[in-house]
């Protein structure tokens, strides 16, 4: 089972408009799909005969501000561990309606992974059954590690950016 | 805890009374944290109690949340290494190599087999740390303080050998990118073999006083057991899995810095319940034990870093009396130097299971994202239904035998 396997394979399953963006990452394959396919490629692939991607390892958000149409992703990691392959599905949403089917009817463990991207990013996993923040305080009211936000105090006079090469 | 306690006041003990008939099927609601001595770190659980048994319980985490990944995306790569030491804080080492491997893997820097076996070394020897710490603390938690005293020298112990690496003891930040910092002094190769010869002794001692001892036995068998489905659906690794009877380590399924040398076992357990957690991390000390004793009769000679002097910061005598040297201190420690362009996932089998670091980077002098998987996230929100149907103490021992740690928790 290579990764060129797993590639042709949804590509001829779910077609070439819906499976896209296929690279390798050293060696770790990547695939990009669509908002409604992900939740049946994810059922596809855990119940798949072969491939048997039934571990969600990772689930991470991510923000691209510049990316218009498509500012947040969603980077899921899966492994098989009867075939010890690894699999990175991303899918992206733009930021005024960051609406994700939920998986947690899949993997348990996506509960609190999709409350983190919640959490962090603001995307909105819809069916999830308890879609709350998780690691910062409840009354936050933005979602602090999408770009826009600085890291630090931006009314600081004290570190001045280029004096720090930043 | 004392509250419920306190209630006991003498009419209430007369369950037929009239009076207490209307208090027969209310449920409780006992706050358990966040700063409770038995949860080791700040976790809060709200049970939803019927007498003495846990119907419902939920959690709160992030009390000691310090934003990692988005301080992550502000600094060089170098200095994120300080932040996965704060991670799961009883493992440092592993956090730590880890971090260094991922970024390898990105600029693609082949590291040396003298360092690659230093490195387990002290991979494995942290991998004992941060056992030897779960296995006594949950002895204690059981009621037995006398162990957990005996096995904190042997912590110590190895917290000495760190200090010879890295001059640290627990946030470690040992190693570099291509390498370790220092080789192995006589110093410490003297303590690793001190390490090596007496500390069979004191594990022995250990499990002699808790292994089959009856009271522990009754403690933890058959509490706060999940099957290997369920754990697998709730995405567990590491100790915590192998005790359902699942064989994933990541050393074996995908080796790094070298694994593929040794020869060792992976213990696993059957039912997945507090006692087979204990015995798993239990055997993965005598296990970590024969990696550390192959690596060191085998350790190979030769450089001790890569040779990668973008990224290997260099020794302090030569910035002073080397132009290249001092350049080349100046550009990484201000972060002058642009990394490639692209995405890595790279894990390793740390202390709770695989610690995963999945980084993006756009070409700049930091990571445009980091992600870090950590273990202890992952499996904690498994506990609820781990501890749904037993009493307080069967979730304090399971809660402890978990080794969820908050740091690594919360980042």
């Amino acid at each position: 089972m290579t990764n060129e396997q797993i590639a042709q394979d949804l590509v001829a399953k779910f077609g070439e408009d819906k499976i896209y963006g296929i690279m390798e990452n050293y060696g770790l394959l990547n695939v990009t799909t669509s908002v409604d396919t992900i939740v049946p490629l994810l059922h596809y692939l855990y119940q798949h005969p072969t491939f048997k991607f039934q571990f969600l390892t990772d689930l991470a958000g991510i923000h691209f501000p510049d990316a218009v149409g498509q500012e947040l992703g969603v980077i899921y990691h899966l492994h098989s561990l009867e075939n010890n392959v690894r699999l990175i599905i991303k899918l992206y949403v733009p930021i005024e309606s960051p609406k994700v089917p939920t998986i947690t009817g899949l993997y348990a463990t996506a509960n609190w992974m999709e409350r983190e991207a919640f959490d962090f990013y603001g995307i909105i996993f819809e069916g999830h059954p308890n879609l709350i923040r998780i690691l910062n305080v409840e009354d936050m009211d933005y979602h602090p590690m999408r770009k826009e936000y600085p890291m630090e105090d931006a009314t600081r006079q004290d570190k001045i950016d280029a004096l720090f090469g930043r | 805890m004392s509250d419920v306690a306190l209630v006991s006041s003498p009419n209430v003990g007369i369950a037929k009374s009239e009076e207490n008939k209307k208090y027969v099927n209310e449920l409780t609601t006992l706050n358990l944290g966040p700063t409770h001595p038995a949860t080791h770190g700040i976790f809060q659980n709200i049970l939803t109690m019927d007498g003495e048994t846990i119907i419902d319980s939920e959690q709160t985490v992030g009390y000691i949340h310090r934003a990692f990944e988005k301080i992550a995306e502000r600094r060089p790569f170098y200095q994120i290494t300080t932040l996965t030491d704060r991670m799961n804080y009883c493992s440092s080492p592993i956090n730590n190599m880890g971090w260094h491997m991922t970024v390898e893997k990105l600029l693609g820097i082949e590291v040396p087999k003298r360092a690659q076996y230093m490195r387990v070394i002290m991979m494995e020897l942290a991998r004992i740390a941060d056992h030897i710490i779960c296995n006594s603390v949950l002895a204690v938690d059981t009621g037995a303080m006398t162990g957990f005293l005996y096995v904190m020298q042997w912590r110590e112990h190895i917290y000495e050998i760190y200090e010879e690496l890295c001059g640290a003891r627990l946030t470690t930040n040992m190693g570099r990118f291509g390498g370790m910092e220092r080789d192995f002094s006589a110093e410490a190769i003297r303590k690793i073999k001190h390490f090596l010869s007496e500390f069979p002794k004191g594990l022995r001692e250990f499990e002699s006083l808790v292994k089959r001892n009856r009271i522990f036995m009754d403690r933890t068998t058959g509490v706060g057991a999940i099957s290997s489905d369920r754990a697998l659906n709730y995405g567990f690794t590491g100790p915590n899995l192998r005790a359902t009877g699942v064989d994933y380590d990541v050393r074996v399924m995908n080796p790094y810095s070298s694994y593929e040398d040794f020869e060792f076992e992976i213990p696993v357990g059957t039912t997945g319940d507090t006692y087979d957690r204990f015995l798993v991390r239990g055997e993965e000390m005598w296990q970590s034990l024969r990696i550390i004793q192959q690596a060191m009769d085998n350790l190979p000679e030769g450089p001790y870093h890569a040779d990668a002097p973008h990224y290997y910061l260099p020794p302090k005598q030569e910035v002073y009396n080397n132009m290249e040297a001092l350049i080349y201190h100046f550009k990484i420690v201000m972060g002058e130097i642009d990394a490639p362009v692209g995405e890595v996932y790279h894990s390793v089998e740390g202390g709770n299971g695989e610690l995963g670091f999945y980084l993006v980077s756009d070409g700049g002098r930091t990571p445009y994202r980091l992600k870090f998987r950590r273990p202890c996230f992952i499996y904690y929100q498994a506990f609820p239904e781990m501890i749904k149907g037993s009493t307080l103490s069967d979730a304090i021992i399971t809660m402890s035998s978990m080794n969820v740690i908050a740091g690594e928790l919360d980042t």
